[in-house]
């Protein structure tokens, strides 16, 4: 169990396949049977955090302030498009409390945004592009400090929509044009066109859908302390080790002398998984001035400069035989990455999930000048879906069947992108859960059938998404004199509940109580490595690494206790948290007693992810139902109830995983319904900058929500038998919502979100007759 | 309880009034009062700043402040309770709510003048020492919380809310916590956790 080899490990995260050299156990651990009778892990037990979270105690990066700390404040450019001709800094330098002022012409030149532009640089592209940052005694005095910063700036033609940005006469954001890499992403099997030629049904829709930006509730944050050259950062991060080498690379300075330090944050959603350019600005400042730097983003950075979702325009065309048989499949799409390198494809959906022998996708990410996207929840797959299983009701329509039907008809018992078995797939029972819990019969059979001025109407969409994790992931757990354990590991808590389940695993181990375990994250000096927090890999990855260091923790035990009681280590068996002699059980000793007699010494085990099996797919699968009400007279959507039936391995914990489902489909329902960024198409700049005009879910726009998991466990994937559930749970309420709005209405809605006033529009061509 | 409510009575004798007339006027009044003579202890405000009595968690507080500090900058950044948070910075997410004279508000959007003579409740002052609030309890059990950063708004306008309403309906947690944004998306959990806090206090009274 304690040997290792070296992998080439492949496993998805975010956007992308990643291959990384890993260590892995030579000898995997086996696996939790799917019927294991388990004391800790599946429990409902409370957050490990809770107590520092209700206290108001829990210190997050943007509470910490550090004796003499000064504060940063940025300096953004107010032209979508515009090339810096000047800078003048000596009034703001000469305001008391001022302390340092970099630009770009003081500041090194840092390559940023994949080589694509500098940390300063002087061509600017967007509306909120980084021109100077300051640093003061007071956050109030450097904010006042970047008005006195005179720079005269040429101002560039702009292009703020993808469609425009793809003319060949549009105002070019890089010398090689707006298309990112300068052709589409293209994906093809089998032959689309000769299926379209066979096909008996033949459908073709344009969908749309808007940018939508995270807005965790802890803004984008960073602390920064040099004590000499060394460097302690305390970061509002998904990554640690990734800020950790963005920082030694932008600084050229060792990865040893950076350490790296995430305890809580105020989540993510993805926008936290990359270093920002603040946490850079902040360490050279502090370099400068000899102080600690504080720096955080203000409501309206956060809706401009540090990530969001791309939006996209997809043109579907799907064909099937009478039967219900598709056929064929072709996906077109275009979307904005903003100013900077970001994906903006969102047909692995469709690639992916439905038996379907002649596909063909192309896809082109698209420069625009706005803010640069970032992985936001699923990329590609919460717009994709949208589209996907908009295109799937239709067909179902067409063929006269029940869309659930059509689905099954459809079904792949195998991945049909690489011909591989999946590890699970429970989306059979995902659909049939869902189904009876929502009432599917009671939905109306003709669309827009049901009277009266409220519609209702039930929707459904599937989902797919990767979350099986992979090495490298490591996990140490040190056991002390008193036979209390501490797991350390590189992973980070952002609100998902990841020390309270690192926790479970440790303590149902070693069958200790939960609080006799403590966990140790996110901090790159004393965590070994692990992903960062994204691609709902964190929980699939971790588990099984802490698993592995528990029980090697076990059999490091039973060595000491073969050696106190002076027998071969096979004899000794660990029962309950004692040492116990299999041929004569009266004679055992307590781990604590165990202990006592190892002293100062603590026990150290280092546990890791085992190699994913070969020749497998692993996917994440589900179903959501949708009971909607559509307020015909004033074009409002409510949506009332949503079931999710999800297959997602093994529960860890039924009471937080619950709270991540409704998580995900709150926020499905915003960016069905509400959340919006909305750019000013004459000069280029957003206009929904705070939480006032960027609308979010509140509490009474929350339908009841029942979650239904259909799996047990996958054992083939990993010893804990867990996948993740963070995107899973987002990915397909948008879709199921629009599909539920289609059959209350019998119109479908092809453009996102579905705003009262696109209601409207498409009930009654904008104004409400009679 | 006494004592505060003495501190507070020689406050606003101080002020010249016996009547604590609108946040704004109030405000005034005690910029007015410190920025003129000398109060009891003979110190006189730095230049740009004015003397604040209030009482906070139950403590007596007195400091010089600049008169455009907000309350969420007061308690954050001068008194170090940092469990109130600042998200939005502009009265619209309700992750700054404290209570104000009993009343829920967001710290962010009032100046902490605007406070003085009252009494401020934070988070932190729901604690006794170590032992945490059954509404605070309530959100453990209940999980009524992700991140944790919109925690103690929340736990605030729940506060305020059962204050208010003891024993309130489903509907009434809809609208009395409709103004605290959670991103994470913890709210069944958290209307849950105010409906659980709301039994047990039902339970306590029986």
């Amino acid at each position: 169990m304690a040997d290792k080899k070296v992998i080439k490990s492949r496993y998805f995260f975010e956007e992308d396949f990643e291959e990384q050299l890993a260590e892995v156990p030579a000898e995997k651990v086996a696996a939790w049977d799917k019927k294991a009778k388990l004391k800790i892990v599946g429990k409902g037990v409370d957050r490990y955090d809770a107590y520092d979270k209700v206290s108001g105690t829990a210190r997050y990066t943007f509470d910490i302030q550090l004796p003499h700390m000064a504060y940063a404040k940025t300096l953004r450019c107010p032209y979508a498009h515009a090339c810096i001709k000047s800078i003048d800094v000596s009034q703001a330098e000469k305001m008391p409390g001022v302390l340092a002022v970099l630009t770009a012409d003081n500041a090194p030149k840092i390559k940023w945004y994949r080589g694509t532009s500098y940390l300063f640089d002087r061509h600017l592209r967007y509306a909120g592009d980084e021109v100077a940052c300051v640093a003061a005694k007071s956050e109030r005095i450097a904010a006042q400090a970047l008005k006195k910063i005179k720079v005269e700036y040429e101002v560039l033609p702009f292009v703020a929509d993808a469609g425009k940005a793809m003319q060949p006469d549009a105002p070019k954001l890089y010398e090689n044009g707006n298309i990112a890499g300068g052709k589409p992403s293209v994906y093809e099997r089998g032959n689309a066109d000769e299926g379209f030629n066979r096909a008996d049904v033949v459908v073709e829709e344009t969908f749309d859908t808007q940018v939508v930006v995270h807005n965790p509730t802890e803004p984008h944050c960073s602390v920064v302390n040099w004590d000499g050259d060394k460097l302690t950062v305390w970061d509002s991060t998904q990554s640690v080790f990734g800020v950790r080498n963005a920082l030694a690379d932008s600084l050229d300075i060792p990865a040893n002398h950076v350490r790296v330090i995430k305890k809580y944050m105020g989540g993510g959603f993805g926008s936290k998984l990359a270093a920002g350019k603040y946490t850079i600005m902040a360490a050279l400042l502090a370099r400068t001035i000899g102080r600690p730097v504080k720096i955080s983003m203000d409501r309206e950075e956060m809706n401009l400069a540090v990530g969001n979702r791309p939006d996209s325009v997809q043109k579907l065309k799907f064909g099937a035989k009478k039967d219900g048989t598709l056929l064929a499949m072709s996906h077109y799409s275009y979307g904005a990455a903003g100013a900077y390198p970001s994906g903006a494809g969102c047909s692995w959906p469709l690639r992916s999930i439905y038996k379907c022998p002649n596909v063909r996708t192309e896809e082109y990410t698209v420069f625009i000048n706005a803010g640069p996207g970032r992985p936001f929840r699923a990329p590609g797959h919460v717009q994709g879906t949208f589209a996907l299983e908009a295109m799937i009701d239709t067909m179902a329509e067409k063929t006269g069947m029940d869309p659930l039907d059509f689905r099954l008809k459809n079904y792949s018992e195998i991945d049909p992108v690489s011909g591989q078995p999946y590890t699970t797939k429970r989306l059979r029972e995902a659909y049939e859960a869902g189904a009876k819990a929502i009432g599917w019969e009671n939905r109306n059979k003709k669309p827009g059938s049901d009277s009266g001025v409220i519609k209702r109407g039930l929707g459904m969409a599937s989902q797919i998404w990767w979350g099986g994790g992979g090495p490298p992931t490591y996990a140490n757990l040190k056991m002390n004199r008193d036979g209390s354990v501490e797991v350390l590991c590189g992973t980070q808590d952002i609100g998902t509940g990841t020390y309270t389940i690192l926790a479970q695993v440790a303590a149902e181990v070693l069958e200790l109580p939960m609080d006799k375990v403590s966990v140790i994250l996110g901090d790159t000096a004393v965590t070994p490595y692990a992903h960062g927090s994204g691609g709902s890999v964190t929980a699939p990855s971790t588990t099984p690494a802490v698993r592995h260091a528990a029980e090697l923790m076990k059999e490091k035990l039973i060595g000491y206790a073969a050696a106190q009681m002076n027998l071969p280590p096979e004899r000794i068996a660990y029962r309950s948290g004692e040492l116990v002699d299999r041929d004569n059980p009266a004679q055992k000793m307590s781990v604590s007693a165990l202990m006592r007699k190892v002293r100062e010494q603590v026990l150290v085990t280092t546990g890791m992810r085992e190699a994913n099996p070969e020749g497998y797919a692993v996917n994440t699968f589900g179903a959501q139902f949708a009971e909607v009400e559509v307020h015909t007279d004033t074009g409002k959507i409510v949506v009332k109830r949503i079931v999710a039936a999800h297959d997602i391995g093994r529960t860890l914990n039924r009471k937080l995983l619950e709270n991540q489902f409704e998580g995900g489909i709150m926020q499905g329902i915003g960016f069905a319904l509400m959340e919006e960024r909305v750019i000013d198409r004459n000069t280029g700049k957003v206009l929904t900058t705070n939480l006032e005009n960027y609308k979010m879910t509140l509490l009474p726009d929350m339908p009841e929500i029942e979650v239904i998991i259909v799996s047990d466990a996958d054992p083939l994937l990993n010893n804990t038998g867990v996948k993740g559930i963070g995107e899973p749970a987002h990915i397909p309420t948008a879709a199921a919502i629009a599909n539920a709005v289609y059959n209350a209405t019998g119109v479908r809605f092809k453009s996102l979100p579905l705003t009262p006033d696109k209601v409207l529009q498409g009930l009654y061509g904008g104004v409400k007759q009679g | 309880m006494a004592e505060k409510d003495i501190s507070r009575r020689i406050f606003i004798k101080r002020l010249g009034t016996g009547v604590a007339g609108s946040g704004l006027a109030l405000s005034q009044l005690s910029a007015a009062v410190s920025a003129g003579k000398d109060d009891d202890a003979g110190e006189k405000a730095p230049k740009d700043q004015v003397l604040l009595q209030l009482t906070v968690n139950g403590k007596a507080v007195r400091l010089h402040i600049p008169a455009s500090l907000t309350l969420a900058e007061l308690l954050r950044d001068r008194l170090n309770l940092s469990g109130t948070k600042v998200v939005c910075n502009h009265g619209e997410c309700g992750a700054c709510t404290v209570l104000l004279d009993g009343k829920a508000v967001y710290s962010c959007h009032i100046l902490a003048l605007d406070a003085a003579g009252k009494e401020v409740l934070t988070v932190e002052g729901l604690l006794k020492g170590e032992e945490l609030h059954p509404l605070q309890e309530a959100f453990v059990k209940e999980d009524g919380l992700q991140c944790g950063f919109c925690t103690p708004g929340q736990i605030m306008s729940a506060y305020a809310l059962l204050k208010q309403k003891p024993h309130p309906t489903p509907d009434d947690i809809r609208e009395g916590m409709a103004g605290n944004l959670c991103r994470c998306g913890a709210y069944p959990k958290i209307a849950q956790s105010v409906l659980a806090a709301a039994k047990s206090n039902a339970r306590a009274e029986r």
